[in-house]
């Protein structure tokens, strides 16, 4: 019996619990900023509101969680789409290295991004 | 000692309906990543003032970029759904002993999904 890499399991419950909070909050959010506003189904809100929206700690602090998990969330299952969906998983190690390398980027952008409102 | 691999087609999920609907779920993830580039987007937008929000939301208007934001949200909610579907499966609760049934499991996730939005919703409409 072959036993699993240590790091399985962690990656297995970020994508998971990164599924999750896209799943619960990702549909309003990109329905409202990615769809109603630019096509003016709603009116967007002016800017005073969105920034104080923003500038609560908690607000940011949602946003980066959702922001880091959604990433490893993308990053494993990229992953496993590449090995199977294209039957790539003979380079499994670039693979890897693209996948998490680009989740830890993207989180530390989130960091920075949020971190400067 | 080396087992036998029947050898795939490149596009083996072509070959059936509820293949193509798994990679297409598994997909769902390049759009998932989108959403966090666009929310950076938007919030760095936001934090630089009420001239580079307008910009933004003449950007976001432009045809491309809503025609992209349609398909990605019909992807993220074939995960989302595609999600809570499974959450049963993935989570046995046990209430007093007894398992609590998939059904309330499911709507349960649906619930949690309903609050959460109205809450989101209000926070940016009010």
């Amino acid at each position: 019996m072959s036993r699993r890499p240590a790091p399985e399991p962690l990656l297995w419950m970020l994508f998971s619990s990164g599924g999750m909070v896209v799943a619960l909050m990702v549909p309003i959010l990109f329905f409202l900023f990615g769809i109603a506003f630019p096509l003016d189904l709603l009116s967007p809100p002016d800017h005073s509101h969105v920034f104080a929206i923003l500038r609560n700690p908690f607000t940011r602090l949602v946003l980066f969680g959702l922001c880091a998990l959604a990433l490893f969330h993308w990053a494993h299952r990229f992953r496993f789409t590449l090995y199977d969906g294209l039957q790539l998983k003979r380079y499994a190690v670039p693979i890897v290295v693209l996948c998490y390398g680009g989740a830890v980027v993207g989180t530390v952008i989130a960091a920075a991004v949020l971190l400067t409102v | 000692m080396s087992t036998y691999q029947r050898p795939l087609a490149l596009f083996w999920w072509l070959e059936r309906r509820s293949y193509l609907l798994f990679v297409l779920r598994e997909l769902s993830c390049v759009f998932v990543a989108w959403f966090v580039v666009y929310l950076l987007l938007l919030v760095n937008a936001i934090s630089d003032g009420a001239t580079s929000y307008e910009d933004f939301l003449d950007w976001s208007g432009q045809w491309w970029v809503v025609a992209i934001n349609v398909i990605a949200m019909l992807f993220i909610l074939l995960h989302a759904i595609t999600w809570f579907g499974l959450a049963p499966r993935a989570m046995v609760i046990r209430l007093r002993g007894r398992r609590l049934p998939p059904t309330q499991v499911v709507a349960a996730h649906y619930l949690a999904w309903l609050v959460l939005s109205a809450i989101v919703a209000w926070l940016v409409l009010r």
